[in-house]
């Protein structure tokens, strides 16, 4: 309820933001507008003229052809003139909108590229994409179109009662009553179908959900033979859906037959009082063929504005939704005197963090650790323990609550983001590729690197000889995922990209639960390549990388609850001894 | 081809499809009789038969409440035929899809199958719907005002002719131009969606590699070539309205100009004139409502050639007649000489694999990535069919035997834990209907899952997500693990299912299977050597085919490959008991 009573503003605020949009084009915008008005004078002016061309024709052996010539000398003009005036409002239009369009993706494209990952990680991917793509596209359909369409529409009401009160005040005044019996019929059909539309999207909502469900997870359905159950749950929404379906297309599709009829009254209005007062000779032929033309044309746009109405506001809550996510706040700026990290010895002290996620869960808590240069870290934990938590710390795409993170005696938040990141490499257990060739994804911190370079870099992580075995080798394309690709050979491919900048600083997420025992050798190797003389954080799972660790911190439910060398925490038998003496015990 | 598949689905509504168009052109040839009435009123009504205008405007609204009676009817036909069709289609199609064996699934991909059920199946409804109403209609309007044309003049009748033609080329044309174009911009449009998507997905790489840049860079590219694109057909297909606008307009002026020499001869008068007007723009009316249908049209059937290639593909697994004897040993599998190649793919990913599991036994199935581990366990509920060989559960060949007497012999927990949207109850009950409070608290207790039941306010009831997604990952691999034990199974299937879980959990939970009462049949699909080491038997799988069976004992001793994943995972832990013996 409380979203509803803002909504008037809201829509009000998202109309202006639009507007900056446009601004650019104003003067495009305004040339469109007069051409609407000069292809809607002009329109509206042919019923006249032809009019005027049927009184010429009075019956046999009458008609005035010197006259009736130069008439439809004009009509031709003005004919060929509308369709200029059409042609090209089209065209401004087009390129206004689709300018807009693009200029709003970019820069929503962009905005993204500033949120911070708490935002992006706490929303749906989906939901983002959509409403780059789809929302922005319902948004150009129906705002700008829609705008056009009723400019046109009110322009075309206006100037028919214009014209026809020239013609006849008392037909006009016929006309200006029936009408508004159409927008009656047509917003009474409007109420009474949004419930039902409502209700329609509703179950459609539940069937999609199930449908998702059924068929995202058909095997699972057919390994418990559960396809029955499965469909006789199907069939139940999917009669609901049949029902309220029915109802909601079937009275919607009234809302055009009953206008029609409404126009048909109009029509019969006109032709009789128009009749009438030709009979009376207040009125030629033609002005009553002018009429009934007018009478077809003055109520079109009746009908068609409600619709507009609804697709305005469709828009303008699409338009709403992109803005949402451009208003997020971005994340805090580097400071403007932010110190570059260059030269780095790879020497970390954290002191005195807090951080959480949401305020109510409380998370790292006053934890404390400093890393002399070249060390190596493990962090070790069950799933979901809040591993990634410390990645996320240390490369900020978190801030920390409280407390400092600093790298050289330079405390992180006095760094820019860009000098932070390109000092510390980062391999994680999630393998991301960009669509491109293998080069351009090697070459991904330093696009400058010679060809040489690049395959030093793939021969170290063993990524060499599988690339050279691809069709194109080094220019082979990978699609969006890098589907071709094992989950191994993308780990590698990974791997090689930061062996190219080898920072002074290195995060892996060393998981290969899913890579086979030679692969994994091979990566293995790899990482300890990198991580000889670098300071390295590493989320692992294989007791060589934990032994060999120069400190081991043990996170369980997102605290460190020990930290230590592999000894001392055997020592203290506390939950890493049992977790460590569990692997090897039944 | 494609359509007539699914036009079985309009079967039941033979009579609407029928109707509707009927009563649509019933109110079309009751707008066609309103020109005639106007010529009427004119040439007969003025200038002094009062009493007869008020009749002929009186038949008007008639004709109009008439229309209206009769579009409504065609309304309501329509909707029901189009929405009874949709409805059909999609349980049609969700029936079918229930059929498809995995090998279909895999090939045709189930986000697509989802695509096809939701967004193609309206498609298609809306296609229905306009088609019983708009596509006998329109034509029927511009040749019925043709027709009424010839009944009034000849000669003037002869430009509808000729207006007709040049308007279907130029709507035509421009459609067959546009349309092409306009599935490249949707092309384009996907491209721009996939980069954005790739964006998010790999945020946190694109952002440690400093791309931020790089990739505004790429997306400005895709977004301005989408901009040109559309802005291309946007130039071509903004010449529709003012074309047909001039064509409609030049034969107007032509009609008048006609129709004077005529009215001068005294073939027609004033009123037949303006009929004819009017009948020239009941044509421009309908043209527009033409295009806009066939467009909708395009799409529909474009939506109706995908789904019925869906329904094109049928399954490759014939359902078996056969059911296994009551007494029959329960729980036993035996392997004899099996070979599976995957429907497309070029080698083999299992070859000749032969072994016995006798009742209660475990099996430990352990192989690098890709080695066919949990391929083979896939054959025993027969998800596929072995390309050589036979599978057999207690002595029968599963090919053989009915589908669902098979699988209700059989447990499975794969990889990914999946819950169902409902509550914790609502899922386990998918192992069995008729489980009891007790046998449900039982197989949670021995899934290790207890406590997560415990520690959520609403017990039992607690309700699901879609997907399981309020649950952690460790969570939801154990409720799904207590799921497979609700069945009561003979043989239970952990397909690499205790991943998320700690070494202490996930031994506990072995132990706690081994204890039940009626152990079943296990096969253990691991990574791990930890979590097979104690099985009855280890099946070493390399590169598809058997590189060892035996105990872990043996193994060790004689099998280089088990030896080698066995060193991989353990070699620290032997060293020190090297040292410390």
């Amino acid at each position: 309820m409380a979203k509803q009573a803002k909504k008037p503003g809201f829509q009000i605020k998202t109309l202006k933001r639009v507007l900056t949009y446009i601004r650019p084009q104003l003067p495009l915008l305004i040339l469109s507008l007069v051409l609407a008005l000069v292809s809607v004078a002009l329109t509206l002016y042919v019923p006249i003229l032809v009019g005027r061309a049927v009184d010429c024709l009075v019956g046999r052996g009458q008609v005035d052809f010197s006259r009736l010539a130069g008439i439809l000398t004009t009509i031709g003009v003005c004919v060929v003139l509308t369709a200029a005036a059409t042609w090209l409002q089209n065209t401004i239009n087009n390129r206004i909108t689709y300018h807009a369009v693009r200029d709003i993706r970019r820069d929503a494209f962009a905005h993204i590229q500033q949120l911070p990952l708490a935002y992006l990680d706490a929303h749906p991917t989906g939901d983002t994409v959509s409403r780059m793509i789809s929302d922005v596209d319902t948004f150009a359909d129906g705002l700008l179109m829609g705008f056009t369409q009723l400019f046109t529409g009110v322009m075309t009401i206006l100037g028919t009662l214009v014209f026809m009160l020239t013609l006849s005040p008392l037909i006009t005044l016929v006309v200006v009553l029936i009408t508004p019996v159409s927008l009656l019929v047509a917003s009474f059909i409007a109420k009474r179908t949004y419930t039902l539309f409502r209700l329609q999207s509703q179950t459609r909502g539940e069937q999609t959900a199930l449908i998702d469900e059924a068929i995202g997870e058909q095997k699972l359905v057919q390994a418990f033979s559960h396809e029955e159950a499965t469909m006789e749950a199907f069939d139940e929404v999917n009669g609901r859906l049949q029902g309220c379906s029915l109802r909601a297309v079937f009275f919607s599709s009234l809302t055009n037959p009953c206008t029609r009829f409404v126009n048909s009254l109009v029509y019969a209005g006109v032709g009789l009082t128009g009749a009438l007062m030709a009979c009376a000779g207040g009125l030629t032929v033609g002005g009553l063929s002018s009429f009934l033309s007018y009478a077809n044309q003055y109520t079109k746009p009746f009908n068609e504005i409600s619709g507009v109405i609804t697709e305005l506001q469709n828009a303008l809550a699409c338009a709403g939704r992109i803005f949402e996510l451009m208003d997020e706040p971005a994340q805090t700026p580097d400071p403007a005197n932010a110190t570059v990290l260059s030269q780095v010895r790879g020497e970390v002290d954290i002191r005195d963090v807090c951080f959480s996620y949401t305020p109510e869960r409380k998370l790292i808590e006053h934890f404390n650790l400093h890393v002399e240069p070249g060390q190596r870290v493990a962090i070790v934990g069950p799933t979901g323990c809040g591993k990634t938590t410390m990645i996320n710390l240390l490369m900020r795409f978190y801030d920390v609550d409280s407390g400092t993170i600093s790298v050289d005696g330079h405390e992180t938040r006095q760094l820019t983001r860009r000098s932070l990141r390109q000092n510390i490499g980062m391999v994680l257990q999630d393998t991301w590729l960009s669509s491109g060739t293998i080069r351009e994804n090697i070459a991904m911190g330093r696009p400058d690197a010679t060809d040489e370079e690049i395959i030093a870099a793939a021969k170290a992580a063993h990524a060499h000889s599988f690339i050279k075995r691809l069709p194109d080798g080094y220019n082979t394309v990978i699609s969006e995922s890098g589907g071709q690709l094992s989950q191994g050979q993308k780990q590698l491919l990974c791997i090689s990209r930061v062996m190219l900048c080898l920072p002074p600083m290195l995060i892996l997420d060393e998981a290969t639960s899913s890579i086979d025992t030679r692969t994994e050798q091979k990566i293995q190797s790899a990482f300890a390549r990198m991580m000889q003389g670098r300071t390295s954080f590493i989320v692992a799972h294989r007791l060589s990388t934990i032994r060999n660790a120069d400190v081991i911190l043990v996170m369980k439910e997102g605290h460190i609850i020990e930290q230590g060398t592999h000894d001392e925490l055997l020592a203290k038998n506390g939950f890493y001894a049992t977790l460590y003496q569990s692997q090897f015990a039944q | 081809m494609a359509l007539k598949k699914l036009l079985v689905y309009l079967r039941g509504y033979r009579k609407e499809c029928v109707l509707a168009p009927l009563f649509k052109m019933l109110e079309a040839t009751f707008e066609l009789i309103v020109p005639l009435i106007v010529a009427a009123i004119i040439d007969k009504g003025i200038p002094d038969n009062r009493g007869y205008i008020v009749r002929m405007c009186l038949c008007l609204v008639a004709l109009g409440g008439i229309g209206l009676v009769a579009a409504v009817a065609a309304q309501y036909f329509s909707a029901r035929a189009a929405i009874g069709f949709a409805t059909g289609v999609r349980h049609g199609l969700m029936k079918h899809i229930q059929t498809l064996s995995y090998t279909e699934l895999d090939q045709v991909g189930t986000s697509t199958l989802i695509t096809r059920m939701t967004s193609d199946v309206n498609q298609m409804q809306t296609g229905v719907n306009m088609t019983l109403r708009l596509l006998l209609r329109s034509p029927f309007v511009v040749f019925g005002a043709m027709v009424m044309a010839f009944t009034i003049d000849t000669r003037c009748a002869l430009i509808f002719v000729g207006v007709i033609a040049v308007l279907l080329v130029i709507v035509f044309g421009i459609m067959a131009l546009t349309i092409p174009m306009y599935r490249k911009v949707q092309g384009q449009l996907d491209q721009v969606t996939a980069a954005t998507r790739e964006n998010l997905t790999g945020v946190r790489v694109v952002r440690a590699f400093c791309e931020e840049d790089e990739q505004n860079r790429r997306f400005v590219g895709l977004n301005q070539l989408l901009t040109k694109m559309q802005l291309a057909v946007g130039r071509i297909s903004a010449v529709m309205n003012p074309a047909t606008y001039v064509v409609i307009n030049a034969a107007v002026i032509l009609l008048i100009h006609t129709g004077a020499m005529q009215v001068e001869a005294g073939v027609l008068t004033q009123g037949q004139v303006v009929a004819l007007y009017n009948y020239m723009s009941q044509i421009l009316v309908e043209l527009v409502k033409m295009a806009n249908l066939i467009i909708t049209l395009t799409k529909a059937v474009a939506s109706a050639g995908r789904v019925s290639r869906v329904m094109d593909v049928t399954t490759s697994q014939e359902d078996g007649t056969a059911c296994i004897p009551e007494n029959a040993p329960h729980g036993s599998v035996r392997f004899d000489h099996v070979s599976l190649r995957y429907k497309g793919a070029g080698d083999e990913s299992l070859t000749d694999i032969t072994f016995t599991a006798e009742p209660g036994e475990t099996i430990g199935v352990i192989g690098g990535t890709g080695s066919g581990k949990s391929t083979l366990v896939n054959l025993i509920p027969r998800f596929y069919d072995a390309t050589a060989g036979q599978v057999l559960v207690d002595g029968m060949d599963v090919t053989q035997l009915r589908k669902s007497e098979l699988r209700r012999r059989i447990a499975v927990v794969p990889q990914k834990a999946m819950l169902f949207k409902g509550t914790i109850r609502s899922n386990l009950l998918w192992g069995r209907a008729d489980a009891t409070e007790d046998e449900l608290r039982q197989a949670l207790s021995t899934a290790q899952a207890l406590d997560v039941v415990e520690s959520k306010p609403k017990g039992l009831d607690e309700l699901v997500e879609q997907g399981g997604r309020n649950f952690s990952g460790g969570q939801r691999q154990r409720l799904t693990i207590a799921r497979a034990l609700v069945s009561r199974p003979e043989i239970l299937i952990l397909d690499d299912s205790a991943s998320a879980l700690d070494y202490a959990t996930d031994a506990r939970l072995r132990r706690a299977i081994r204890a039940m009462e009626n152990p079943p049949t296990t096969f253990i699909v691991s990574q791990r050597a930890a979590s097979i080491r104690f099985a009855d038997r280890i099946i070493v799988l390399d590169d598809g085919a058997v590189a060892g069976i035996g105990t872990h004992e043996q193994l060790l001793e004689s099998c280089p490959t088990y030896q080698e994943i066995y060193a991989s995972q353990f070699e620290t832990k032997d060293k020190e008991a090297v040292q410390h013996g």
